[in-house]
């Protein structure tokens, strides 16, 4: 090969090059466009609504599609006592399993377990939702909810019929399943992450498992963690179709965890398609909206504390 | 040509039996705020082994991967001077560092032949890729080349095998062999026994000293005695600087700087 | 130090180690509640007709959900198609032209978007293919399931092309391959395994989704003739026989629950035998 018989294959590596790199940035860029789709769709879609009732969607409690008047307050009261009562339920398990597996389980015993965790993970919605309607509901509304109003039943929250089942707790349960595996395997990421001179460090100080563990691992990772439960959180605002499935679809705003609710995820999954009219669907489309402003705005909170936590790069995962 | 700047080259008055190949007037190369290369002009000799040496962190390996423009891989990188490959402007606008890499082949400390290939594959990857499809052309230049790395005899029953399945020192004559079938007019080698058993090390002693009499060779090394061994001149570098460079003999038995001397004597380095 | 004091802090870390152990079996408790009552409730459900039979109306015995089973793996194909490529050359950009400012935003956005909830999906491509198409319709069911890949995909992928080790890019551009063709030859042969496992991933994961297809692909009871017709999913299916009052419906979402279970967690538990010896050769 002479250097003159190469000159027509370095115009084709100089313009392949450049071509590909083009298409490539291009495909990269799409996830912008896909962020721009869904605010403009959304928008576009909510022009109606947001034309006819002003800021009062947001505050008013009326959800009544009969007289076409329509207030987001119960979806969005049920959408964050649904995720609270997931939070509350899910944190402390998840964050429990997280030290188990990276601190205190035999070696043995850490793989299959996690592994059983992603699998969890891999469980479709709808078939938890299924699992929910037909043995969960069913457990709670007996002995479960009678059980609790026996006991803690002076609290409001524990008040009123319990013979519905399908319930604003039943909701908050559902959640915590769907997003313990993403608190744990994101929880166990950011421990796995703590450098093991700060173990050591304390071992050779005499401390036991638990107190290495207190001292030098949870301390150090406690705004890793955070961030974990605040990406869970967005996970469980979002949540849509087990938590349609068990929570009773009613747009109501009551204080009894055994009464029916909604979200605003399961307003639009339980009402989309019956919705006809120009303003029914449109206050469906303010209702998406949001729902997408809060899931992004946690989304963010949670990347940011994630990315500035030291060292780990912790992909999301559903 | 310009007028050689450094006096350690004109001192020498080298005067190459095969000609000169590569010819580098006042090469310095930047990382960022580092100037980690420092005005270096040199001559390589054609159809020889020139041989850098000096201690780790001396610019041994950025001159030698500025001789095929492989330092630009790094964007931090910033490159002045010049260099002619066989009388070319491998550095002038509109010649491309593709171009110019394959006209000067490298390979590398540790060996890397590519895993998802096998053996043939591997050799003529470079071949394939720049278009060329001749079945029979290419079987010819995989046992050519294979032949020239002395792995023939060892793989020849056995090309569809996986290059991975080779040993350490088989695998950096794979390398080798896969270098060699683009037809470089110059070979860089960085350090290309560093990683291998003394068993290994010897075969890529001997294949460098058969190869210089198509190839002209550029090898990176830490280890004197290689150095000695298989090279025909030796460049002593340090802290970026072309301390000597002149023929290997007299390198190591005569040199005329005090650094050159502690180094290669295993006072400091 | 005291024996009292040292006895009470071994009791505590006993009583730690209990507790957390505790809380990992309540994590796992519901895996094994669901997969019990799936086999339970599912397996028994499943026959033959199950998996050739279009579903009966309400009353009739029998039948089965063949269209919905098509209906699910012509959904993912669409995804495929339109969500792959775009989601594999972004991570290819991700990965092998790095380093910029603007690769931090799209990785940043790429995150974002994977915590968009997947109803939010759906009603975002009603507006965008089921209003202009005057209907809901298999193109907008595929369309929206590879729109939600798109970041699953970029992001694997650009992850496992960064195990690529660096001397095999090095290697190729020494012998004067072209950048590209070093990246699509060399670098993506490389991490190939790598890619196809995060692609399966993805797809399981859509496989399953329901929320996006309510109002794309809406369902349908019988077959889909064309990609502007309606199409029937599983999920959508398990979905709407879950929320009906039959007891045969019912039975049919068992059983198309264990079935869809099946698929999503046997590719789960294939790609992680798959990927089991990435990169274990020495780079």
């Amino acid at each position: 090969m002479n250097p003159a018989n190469r000159q027509p294959d370095r115009a084709k590596s100089q313009h392949g090059d450049s071509a590909f790199k083009w298409l490539t940035l291009a495909m990269a860029l799409v996830i912008f466009v896909l962020i721009g789709l869904i605010g403009f769709e959304l928008l576009r879609g909510a022009q109606v609504s947001m034309h006819k009732f002003g800021w009062r969607f947001l505050v008013s409690s009326d959800w009544d599609p009969v007289n076409d008047v329509y207030g987001a307050l119960p979806a969005i009261f049920g959408t964050v006592v649904s995720s609270l009562i997931a939070l509350i339920i899910a944190v402390p398990i998840s964050v429990a399993t997280a030290v188990y597996l990276t601190e205190l389980a035999p070696q043995w015993l850490r793989q299959p377990l996690i592994m059983f965790i992603e699998l969890l993970a891999a469980v479709p919605s709808v078939i938890l939702g299924l699992w929910g309607i037909f043995v969960m509901v069913p457990f709670l509304r007996d002995p479960v909810f009678p059980f609790l109003q026996k006991y803690l039943g002076f609290l409001p929250l524990f008040k009123g019929p319990t013979y519905i089942g399908s319930s604003m707790l039943a909701g908050g349960i559902i959640v915590a399943i769907m997003i313990i595996p993403i608190i744990t395997s994101v929880s166990r990421e950011i421990l796995r992450s703590v450098p093991g001179l700060q173990r050591e460090a304390a071992y050779a100080l005499g401390a036991t498992r638990w107190e290495v563990t207190r001292i030098a691992v949870l301390s150090y990772a406690k705004k890793g963690l955070f961030g974990a439960v605040i990406l869970g959180l967005g996970r469980a605002l979002g949540e849509t179709m087990a938590v349609t499935m068990v929570i009773g679809n009613s747009s109501q705003i009551v204080a009894s965890l055994f009464a029916p609710a909604n979200t605003l995820a399961s307003v639009i999954a339980s009402e989309f398609n019956e919705a006809t009219g120009p303003i029914y669907p449109s206050a469906l489309f303010e209702l998406g909206l949001v729902l997408l402003g809060v899931t992004v705005l946690v989304n963010i909170l949670a990347q940011l504390l994630l990315k500035t936590f030291a060292g780990p790069s912790v992909k999301p995962q559903h | 040509m310009p007028a050689t700047p450094n006096p350690a080259t004109a001192a020498t008055g080298l005067n190459f039996p095969a000609g000169t190949a590569l010819t580098a007037r006042g090469l310095s190369v930047h990382f960022g705020r580092n100037k980690v290369l420092k005005e270096v002009s040199i001559d390589i000799a054609a159809k020889a082994v020139t041989a850098i040496i000096g201690p780790s962190g001396c610019g041994k390996s950025t001159f030698l991967r500025a001789l095929n423009r492989m330092h630009e891989l790094n964007p931090d990188a910033r490159m002045e001077g010049d260099i002619r490959l066989f009388g070319d402007d491998i550095y002038a606008r509109g010649v491309e560092p593709v171009i110019v890499r394959r006209r000067v082949g490298m390979v590398f400390q540790k060996s890397n032949p590519f895993p998802t290939m096998s053996i043939a594959e591997n050799v003529t990857v470079g071949l394939r890729l720049n278009g060329l499809r001749d079945k029979k052309l290419l079987a010819e230049r995989i046992e050519q080349s294979l032949q020239m790395a002395a792995l023939w005899d060892e793989v020849k029953d056995r090309l569809n095998a996986p290059a991975i399945s080779l040993s350490g020192g088989q695998q950096q004559r794979l390398c080798i062999a896969r270098a060699l079938a683009v037809q470089p007019e110059v070979l860089l080698m960085d350090e290309p026994a560093s990683a291998l058993d003394p068993l290994a090390t010897q075969k890529i002693e001997d294949l460098i000293v058969h190869l210089k009499k198509d190839y002209t060779i550029v090898i990176v090394t830490h280890n004197m005695q290689q150095a000695a061994r298989s090279s025909d001149y030796t460049a002593f570098f340090y802290l970026g600087e072309l301390i000597e460079f002149g023929p290997t003999a007299k390198i190591f038995t005569n040199p005329s700087q005090k650094r050159t001397e502690d180094y290669v004597t295993g006072r400091f380095g | 130090m005291t024996v009292s004091n040292h006895n009470w802090r071994k009791f505590k870390n006993a009583f730690m180690q209990t507790l957390t152990f505790v809380c990992a079996i309540l994590v796992v408790l519901p895996l094994v509640l669901v997969f019990y009552h799936l086999v339970k409730e599912g397996f028994s459900a499943l026959n033959w007709n199950f998996f050739t039979k279009l579903p009966k109306a309400v009353g009739e015995h029998g039948g089965g959900m063949v269209n919905a089973i098509a209906g699910t793996f012509i959904l993912l194909l669409q995804a495929a198609i339109f969500g792959v490529p775009i989601g594999v050359l972004g991570g290819v950009y991700l990965s092998e032209y790095g380093g910029s400012k603007l690769n931090w935003w799209i990785r940043f956005a790429a995150d974002i978007l994977n915590g968009v909830p997947s109803i939010t999906w759906g009603v975002v491509v009603y507006g965008l293919l089921v209003v202009p198409m005057h209907g809901p319709s298999a193109l907008a069911g595929g369309i929206v399931l590879g729109m939600m890949m798109i970041p699953l995909v970029m992001r694997t992928t650009e992850e496992v092309l960064q195990l690529v080790p660096g001397g095999y890019r090095e290697a190729a551009m020494a012998l004067g391959i072209a950048k590209w063709k070093t990246t699509v030859q060399i670098v993506i042969r490389t991490a190939l395994k790598g890619i196809v496992t995060g692609v399966l991933l993805a797809l399981s994961r859509v496989a399953g989704e329901t929320a996006p297809l309510i109002f794309t692909a809406f369902g349908n009871l019988g077959w889909a003739h064309k990609l502007t017709e309606p199409i029937a999913a599983m999920p959508l299916l398990i979905f709407n026989y879950a929320i009906s009052p039959y007891d045969d419906w019912h039975r049919q979402a068992w059983a198309g629950a264990f079935v869809l279970l099946m698929l999503v967690l046997a590719i789960n538990v294939g790609v992680r035998f798959l990927t089991r010896d990435r990169f274990k050769q020495k780079a």
